[in-house]
């Protein structure tokens, strides 16, 4: 069964008396532990999609099933309690929280959304860390540690939870170029690791050749699906 | 809820001068309001304890309508015998009471045999007055409180104005009620330091020579002084006595008696309830200036935070664990600010105490300033602040609790 079904979702924004159509009536499925990417030129409405699928925004029309659920019908709270749950974000400046350190910033979601117990908390959080290879960095605060590190802390607290769907959006935007490999390489290293749907979108062309399957999005409309190994879908 | 707390210190702390500014905003405002409340309930309680344990007592019992021309003090509106006896025997029922004293009081003449003056007059059984009023013994400036038949104790500004000593001769001259003209001769015992208050400047006698110069031959009574083993129960006491006094009537069914706590019969009760009423507007400021000081850093906090707040919630934060981490913050800000304001507070009380501050008020010269802190006070000072941080903070963080976590995340 499919992870996530859109069917014929689109998204109006509404700018004084102007309407603005983002997604104009886009369709697709995406299987569990896939390697996705969606790939378009600013403001073809790539993060808009991301949003959607993390529910932390509703179409304006059509169908999303995120994980089995419809989440068009998700209350505010039912959708905070279906995010914590279901879905993993990492964003593209890596949203840490300052105060906490890079420890207890994987640990924040455990702790405040899934109320896991205190031994499976430590047991999780170290696995991860160990995973994203930040042991060593765990007592730092997220100013004491390079963009790249920022980012394998942001990987490991959007697996901490075990979701069904971790998303990143432009999640290598304010990488070099080395280090950005080498999140997308963990990135699919985790996925392999724990069977996790990464989705992320990017404008990078060097990037999106990491992806396993690859939506191309232009002016809200999706433009094509590619699998590797070749295979293009309308 | 460990970890709210942990986050929210934190975030504090992530900004310093900002939370010590208003820290120590909320500290100088419970400096001053402990402070004002410590000094002036002293001077207050210490008024009220003077005036009551030196003249007054606690509460008086009169016959009806007597207080009400208590300024001539007449002798026509004394209770008689038999009142003085159906009071005596209520009162004696009264486990609450720690003393009663019965009075006499007249006006008359003092003379050295040079020189005369008015003077008020307050005959009582001594050993009765000084378990009453345990302070007038204390009032004695000069000579010895020992309150003997044939023996006076005089107002100090009459004994200064008249030169009269300890030891001296004089005449009390008064008229009594049938209005003929009786006058005998006293040794001064002692001389009173004046209070301020009604009977402040009054003269002392034994009861027995007050009836030799009135010519009474019942045993009349002016007032009845009443001293309470506790004075926090005044009030209650007061109701109680004043239903049982009620069931007392004459023989046109009136009652006979009216009874009075020291407030009704001392104008310092005014001043008091002055000291009240400015208490209560500082204690109002103090409200004043943590409501805004922490609204305001609240605000400041949820806005800075915008992005923080769409990460959390983003990853799956409830609105209500967000609405805990933004109250709590502003709950640890108000426990700081009351627990630096008390400990300084408390300092400036023990500095003020140290100090020996002297100030004069009516008669009396040269009282010390001592101020007490009451740990009510202080609990209550510091649960209003804390109360008031805590509302303070409600709207940012409903505002943060609330806020749709794709805005916030866009929010630059």
């Amino acid at each position: 069964m499919s992870l996530i079904v859109a069917a014929n979702i689109t998204k109006d924004y509404q700018t004084g008396d102007v309407t603005v159509r983002a997604l104009k009536g886009l369709s697709f499925e995406i299987e569990p532990a896939s390697f996705v990417s969606f790939v378009g030129p600013s403001g073809s409405g790539k993060t808009t999609l991301l949003n959607l699928i993390g529910c932390l925004e509703k179409p304006t029309d059509g169908k999303l099933m995120v994980a089995a659920t419809d989440v068009l019908h998700l209350d505010r709270k039912q959708n905070a309690s279906f995010r914590g749950s279901n879905i993993g974000f990492i964003f593209q400046d890596f949203n840490l929280i300052p105060v906490l350190t890079v420890y207890e910033n994987i640990e924040y979601p455990l702790l405040m959304v899934q109320n896991t117990p205190a031994a499976e908390r430590k047991q999780r959080v170290n696995a991860l860390l160990k995973a994203v290879d930040m042991t060593d960095q765990k007592d730092k605060f997220p100013d004491q540690i390079s963009g790249g590190q920022k980012q394998r802390v942001a990987i490991a607290r959007a697996l901490v939870t075990n979701p069904k769907l971790v998303l990143a959006d432009e999640p290598t935007a304010n990488l070099d170029h080395k280090t950005a490999y080498m999140v997308i390489e963990l990135m699919r290293k985790m996925r392999d690791e724990f069977g996790t749907t990464f989705i992320f979108s990017t404008h990078d062309q060097k990037i999106v050749g990491e992806a396993e399957i690859i939506f191309t999005i232009e002016d809200g409309e999706l433009k094509g699906k590619e699998s590797k190994g070749g295979g293009v879908n309308g | 809820m460990g970890n709210l707390f942990k986050i929210a210190t934190r975030n504090l702390l992530r900004y310093k001068r900002r939370t010590l500014l208003t820290a120590s905003l909320i500290a100088i405002g419970v400096v001053f309001v402990l402070v004002f409340i410590s000094v002036s309930g002293s001077f207050k309680n210490m008024m009220i304890g003077e005036i009551t344990d030196s003249m007054i007592g606690h509460l008086q019992v009169h016959r009806k309508g007597y207080v009400a021309s208590i300024e001539t003090l007449p002798l026509n509106l004394n209770l008689k015998a038999g009142a003085v006896a159906r009071l005596e025997s209520i009162l004696e029922k009264q486990p609450e009471i720690e003393a009663y004293s019965p009075r006499i009081k007249f006006g008359g003449m003092f003379s050295n045999f040079t020189e005369t003056s008015s003077i008020r007059l307050t005959a009582v059984y001594p050993e009765k007055e000084f378990r009453t009023t345990p302070f007038l013994p204390l009032r004695v400036v000069e000579g010895s409180n020992e309150l003997k038949q044939g023996k006076i104790l005089i107002p100090e500004l009459l004994a200064r104005g008249m030169k009269v000593k300890v030891g001296d001769t004089a005449v009390i001259v008064a008229t009594n009620q049938d209005g003929s003209v009786n006058g005998k001769q006293f040794i001064v015992a002692g001389i009173l330091k004046s209070v301020t208050g009604p009977g402040g400047r009054d003269g002392y006698l034994h009861m027995d020579d007050a009836r030799e110069i009135l010519r009474m031959e019942g045993n009349e009574i002016s007032e009845f002084a009443i001293r309470l083993k506790d004075f926090g129960k005044l009030h209650g006491f007061s109701e109680k006595l004043e239903g049982l006094l009620s069931n007392e009537l004459n023989q046109q069914g009136k009652p006979i008696f009216e009874l009075h706590t020291w407030e009704k019969l001392s104008p310092f009760f005014n001043v008091a309830r002055m000291i009240d009423v400015m208490t209560f507007f500082i204690k109002l400021m103090l409200i004043a200036i943590v409501l805004t000081s922490i609204m305001n850093v609240m605000i400041m906090a949820v806005y800075e935070r915008i992005r923080e707040i769409g990460t959390i919630a983003a990853i799956g934060t409830l609105p209500g664990k967000i609405l805990n981490m933004f109250l709590i913050e502003g709950f640890c800000l108000g426990v700081f600010g009351a627990i630096t304001g008390t400990i300084a507070g408390i300092l400036i009380v023990f500095i003020v105490n140290l100090s020996k501050i002297t100030f004069n008020f009516g008669q009396q010269v040269g009282l010390i300033l001592r101020a007490n802190v009451n740990p009510v006070d202080i609990l209550f000072i510091s649960a209003t602040v804390i109360v008031v941080s805590v509302v303070a903070s409600l709207q940012p963080a409903f505002k943060a609790s609330r806020m749709e976590p794709i805005k916030a995340l866009r929010h630059v």
